[in-house]
């Protein structure tokens, strides 16, 4: 089974690169749109701003390769943290941003959704399900996962949304739609819990 | 629940990992990999790892051997000691690291911490701060691994690099670095009270009750420690127990519940 990471220019590439390896996926690390094509899913990582991101994403031409791959092609795909944040219709960082729009909903500033704590959002937080999913397969209700972001995802429709975490107020912490998945947590980085996680991934089958 | 995180600090000079007293009298604690790969299997919160001689001597960071260490790391893992542009930060990025510590290139090129966490976003930016107490009880800024006095004061420089985009400080006590006396808690009160970035307490650890002061009473996001894991039993995953009894929520290590 083989991963492509889209390396558009920000993220911890190295720390998803090697947690994919340790989970023992075939890992291509795609430096341009066309190595996207022969995998057989796809994250998009992620540590940074949306605007910076969304212009990185369209100045190499990666939106419309994600467009056919994941959305017409229906292959899998993974987005982590900031990666996950751009599958938003649009974000809110320093104005409106459009994003890629897998996932209907916005990006917000953790303040302006009602969070009064420190922000960035920094350390392990339990994430607490709304539904069962393939992604949490043997991975126990509440379970501590790595966050660090000052941005959440807030989903237009609640559908969408997979699981929780709360950091004085509700923050998405997984969505789904269809084959689209978000991780506003890094399971890069959340040591057994995230290699499970990236493990039900790599596992999951699309209908 | 947000938890308090225990974070091991791992000093790295030359070929390997040492542990000194106020910055000085370095010692040799043993090689870097085998103490990442022991702290991983043991499912530690985070781990910081800083090239204590890279802004002396005027060193780039090393990102292969960052590369090499990163490997052994599925937690959280900030590098830090050298770091003076952009390109670095991005080649540390790609070496492994989650996010960056930076603290001299900090006070002579301030703009790199908002430039950094406009590219890498803020919660990639750690500011490391040295902090030294006068006699009078003011406290000031060092650089160059604790060697020269930058003559700023902790609470003003924290509130300056919070507003250019510094994600988190890591606020090191150069006093109690390395005694085992215990954190320096005026100094931790003051700076967490300035900014609203959560600060890693640093220097001074001996006891988990030192971790749990340093918490309840100063307002730590996370405590940082050396020696007391290097030099003595104490280990994070009792200090987890320790902070967990006293009320303080800790992250739990993970069981699946698969059957698998």
């Amino acid at each position: 089974m083989k991963i492509a990471i889209v390396n558009y220019g920000m993220g911890n590439l190295g720390s998803v690169r090697r947690a994919f390896e340790d989970i023992g996926a075939e890992v291509c690390v795609a430096n341009h749109p066309a190595a996207i094509y022969d995998a057989n899913r796809i994250v998009l990582p992620g540590v940074g701003a949306f605007t910076e991101g969304m212009k990185c994403l369209a100045n190499a031409g990666w939106a419309p390769a994600l467009h056919e791959v994941v959305i017409q092609q229906g292959k899998p795909l993974l987005g982590i943290c900031l990666g996950m944040q751009m599958l938003a219709t649009t974000g809110h960082e320093g104005g409106e941003t459009k994003g890629l729009g897998f996932i209907p909903g916005r990006v917000q500033r953790l303040d302006v959704i009602g969070c009064k704590l420190r922000i960035p959002h920094v350390g392990w937080n339990d994430v607490n399900y709304l539904k069962d999913d393939v992604l949490f397969d043997g991975i126990p209700d509440h379970s501590d996962f790595y966050f660090v972001h000052s941005y959440a995802f807030v989903p237009e429709n609640q559908e969408h949304l997979i699981a929780n975490t709360s950091y004085d107020c509700d923050v998405a912490a997984t969505i789904r739609n269809g084959n689209v998945f978000g991780c506003q947590f890094h399971p890069e980085k959340s040591s057994k819990a995230g290699r499970l996680l990236l493990k039900n991934f790599m596992d999951y089958v699309p209908c | 629940m947000l938890k308090i995180r225990v974070i091991p600090t791992l000093l790295w000079k030359d070929f390997g990992l040492v542990k000194g007293v106020s910055f000085d009298s370095w010692r040799r604690v043993g090689p870097v990999l085998p103490a990442i790969r022991v702290y991983n299997s043991r499912d530690v919160d985070e781990l910081i790892l800083v090239d204590i001689a890279a802004s002396l001597e005027g060193n780039p960071p090393d990102h292969d051997s960052v590369s090499d260490f990163s490997e052994e790391c599925a937690v959280p893992f900030t590098v830090g000691g050298g770091i003076t542009n952009l390109e670095q930060i991005v080649a540390l990025l790609h070496a492994g690291a989650d996010k960056v510590a930076i603290n001299t290139t900090a006070y002579s090129n301030p703009n790199l911490i908002e430039t950094a966490a406009n590219r890498f976003g803020a919660q990639c930016v750690v500011v490391s701060i040295d902090a030294k107490r006068y006699a009078d009880g003011r406290y000031s800024c060092y650089s160059h691994a604790a060697t020269i006095d930058t003559a700023k004061m902790p609470v003003e420089w924290a509130k300056e690099m919070a507003a250019r985009g510094a994600g988190e400080i890591l606020l090191t006590s150069i006093d109690r670095d390395g005694t085992m006396l215990g954190y320096d808690l005026e100094l931790v009160e003051q700076v967490a009270n300035a900014v609203d970035i959560p600060v890693i307490a640093s220097g001074g650890a001996g006891s988990y009750d030192h971790m749990i002061e340093v918490v309840k009473n100063a307002g730590a996001s996370a405590v940082a420690a050396a020696s007391i894991f290097h030099f003595t039993e104490q280990t994070p995953t009792g200090a987890k127990n320790a902070m967990q009894a006293a009320g303080i929520p800790v992250r739990r290590n993970f069981v699946s519940s698969a059957a698998k």
